[in-house]
């Protein structure tokens, strides 16, 4: 589903660059879940952004559902992130104006949906959320957890090939860290690619796979007691 | 073309928004009022004037004499100038295709009766020409024709008000009247847009005053209406030529001001040209800045906006949004304020004009107004400025990477 080699991104500070990812190779397959771990500046983040079509790398393969990546525009780039990807941000990223239901919504309007079908979609997965009864509410309205919750229907109503989670449970206390893990551990177990991006050791733990990042190359790559019974039940 | 969801999208923004689009409306409402009241003001003053000037015909000259000031080829000053028949026919001989009308004026003081009823009024006897020079409007009968002058006719063409005086309601047209106990019949009634002092006026052939007040060929004024072809500097120049040679058939100094002079509407219409123009480019002034007042107003609102929306368009970005929406989305949303506020100012601004109307008129505004095309033009001109202002900040706002955006707060 992912597939990246020799993957290179800088940053221009100033005169200078930084070099932020140096020669990153990862292959994530479809229906994995894994989690990519790493102190803060270790380029984790970036890693997601490029993987999420949200910046462009330098050097290196990306095929993303065995398409390369290359020349990039923002309106392809655009129709591709609708098409194959969920994001899930750290900070909700809701639109405060919208309604939790007209924001699970609005990917399906950049789909081109009708506002019924739309609006129906999106409030099957509103109920997926167990936030039906929250459908109308504005997201100042709702909890952190809930909010989260929201955003996460928002990235399955396109139904994409992959979520993309950077830090989801960063803003959220440890009883609601769970019942997003819980939701994100649901939806893989339905099929879908998700990817994961944490610091806390915690969450990794809850995924199949972990890979772990260190001053942008990739020092560990392993599976989880998860992902190993899920491994041993494939063989 | 007409997408529904996206101005859903639009109307929602702008309703989430109401301040930003308040401030944005009002901007653009503000200049296109004052902008229009500022029109519809100076026009109101072109029309004050236009209208000051109505009363006689804009081509008129008007020859006035009085005493010399200066001595002049042996003549004491202080000698009465008399104008004559021989200056009236000099006139008409030496510019035949320069004068249009021409008629004497001379002033008489009378009495008038009517079986009963009697007062003064004032006498002017005239050529026929006298009416067009004059504006004077036929209400009843007619005025004096070439017959009455060639036959001396005893007949007079009295004012409304004098009818009023005389006769009240009742008919005098065809009646007989006593002027300084010489019966005149009564010919016509007139009135005229100069007031009421004009429509206290009695017209008789200068003939027939000639002949019966006095027995000689005096006149005191002479009335000219120039033809209307010559251009105004034209007309001019033929009025200070008229001027010079008049004073050398009367012996007066070139330079005696007081002894004679042509007042030339020519010079005044002249003057009222100026003065619009210079009225003209200090609207064009004026206006512009009302006008680049409001477009940076809209400017400034709109890229404060967008800056503010940033991470919002990062969002939608992210959610498969293509740079094209969101441009589309922001210059909709400006299009649809500046156009709603635009039609308020103007419409607020016209009804304030037509409010105006005829009540400033001590101030020299005369029923201010203005042509539909120069406002819808300065609206357009807004809505214009308003789709840039949204378009070209919102075109690098879609450019930049969502992830920059997403990042913004």
């Amino acid at each position: 589903m992912i597939r990246i080699e020799g993957l290179h991104k800088s940053y221009p500070i100033g005169k200078d660059s930084l070099h932020v990812l140096k020669g990153l190779d990862l292959h994530i397959k479809e229906g994995e879940f894994v989690s990519i771990m790493g102190s803060s500046g270790s380029g984790k983040s970036t890693l997601l952004n490029i993987v999420g079509l949200l910046d462009v790398h330098d050097v290196g393969n990306y095929y993303l559902n065995n398409q390369l990546i290359e020349k990039l525009n923002e309106k392809k780039a655009a129709v591709l992130r609708n098409k194959f990807l969920g994001f899930v941000f750290q900070s909700f990223n809701l639109i405060s104006y919208k309604t939790a239901l007209e924001n699970v919504a609005l990917p399906l309007y950049y789909k081109g949906v009708g506002r019924k079908e739309r609006l129906k979609i999106a409030l099957e997965y509103l109920e997926k959320v167990e936030l039906g009864p929250w459908a109308e509410h504005l997201p100042n309205e709702l909890s952190g957890g809930q909010k989260q919750r929201v955003a996460i229907a928002r990235a399955l109503a396109t139904k994409p090939k992959v979520i993309l989670a950077d830090e989801p449970t960063g803003a959220l206390d440890s009883t609601t860290t769970d019942s997003v893990m819980d939701l994100l551990k649901g939806i893989n177990d339905e099929g879908m690619t998700v990817f994961v991006i944490t610091h806390e050791e915690e969450v990794a733990e809850q995924t199949d796979r972990i890979v772990r990042l260190k001053d942008g190359v990739i020092i560990s790559d392993e599976l989880t007691e998860s992902g190993k019974s899920k491994a041993k039940n494939y063989v | 073309m007409f997408d529904l969801d996206a101005w859903r999208e639009i109307f929602q923004s702008i309703n989430k928004n109401k301040l930003r689009a308040m401030l944005s409306g009002f901007t653009v409402a503000f200049a296109i009022l004052l902008f229009t009241l500022l029109f519809g003001i100076v026009n109101g003053l072109q029309n004050f004037f236009t209208q000051a000037f109505v009363d006689d015909a804009d081509n008129s000259m008007f020859v006035r004499t009085w005493q010399t000031s200066k001595p002049y080829k042996g003549l004491q000053s202080g000698r009465r100038i008399q104008l004559k028949n021989e200056h009236l026919d000099y006139i008409v001989e030496a510019h035949p295709e320069k004068i249009q009308h021409i008629s004497a004026r001379k002033y008489l003081n009378v009495r008038i009766t009517y079986k009963t009823k009697q007062d003064n009024y004032n006498i002017r006897a005239v050529h026929p020409d006298h009416r067009y020079l004059e504006k004077t409007i036929i209400d009843e009968g007619r005025f004096l024709n070439q017959l009455d002058l060639n036959q001396k006719n005893k007949v007079i063409v009295i004012g409304r008000l004098v009818k009023k005086d005389l006769f009240g309601e009742r008919i005098a047209l065809g009646k007989y009247v006593n002027v300084n106990d010489i019966s005149y019949k009564i010919v016509g009634v007139f009135s005229d847009e100069g007031g009421d002092r004009e429509e206290r006026n009695v017209y008789m052939p200068i003939t027939t005053a000639q002949s019966l007040y006095g027995n000689n060929d005096y006149i005191d004024n002479i009335l000219i209406g120039y033809n209307p072809r010559l251009t105004i500097d034209r007309a001019v120049a033929f009025g200070n030529r008229l001027e010079r040679e008049l004073r050398q058939k009367l012996n007066i100094h070139p330079d005696d001001q007081s002894a004679l002079s042509i007042r030339n509407m020519a010079e005044a219409n002249k003057n009222v040209g100026q003065l619009t123009t210079a009225l003209f480019f200090i609207v064009i002034f004026v206006g512009s800045g009302t006008l680049i007042a409001g477009v940076i107003g809209i400017s400034n609102i709109m890229i404060f906006s967008i800056k503010e929306r940033t991470k919002e368009f990062g969002i939608r970005k992210a959610l498969g949004a293509k740079p094209a929406s969101i441009i589309s989305m922001v210059v909709k949303e400006s299009l649809l304020i500046t156009s709603i506020a635009g039609y308020l100012g103007l419409v607020l601004g016209t009804f304030i004009l037509s409010q105006i109307g005829d009540s400033l008129e001590k101030y020299f505004i005369y029923n201010p107004s203005v042509s539909s095309g120069i406002v819808i033009g300065a609206t357009v001109t807004l809505i214009i400025a308003g789709l840039l202002a949204g378009y070209l900040p919102a075109k690098k706002a879609a450019q930049i990477k969502p992830i920059v955006a997403l990042r913004a707060d």
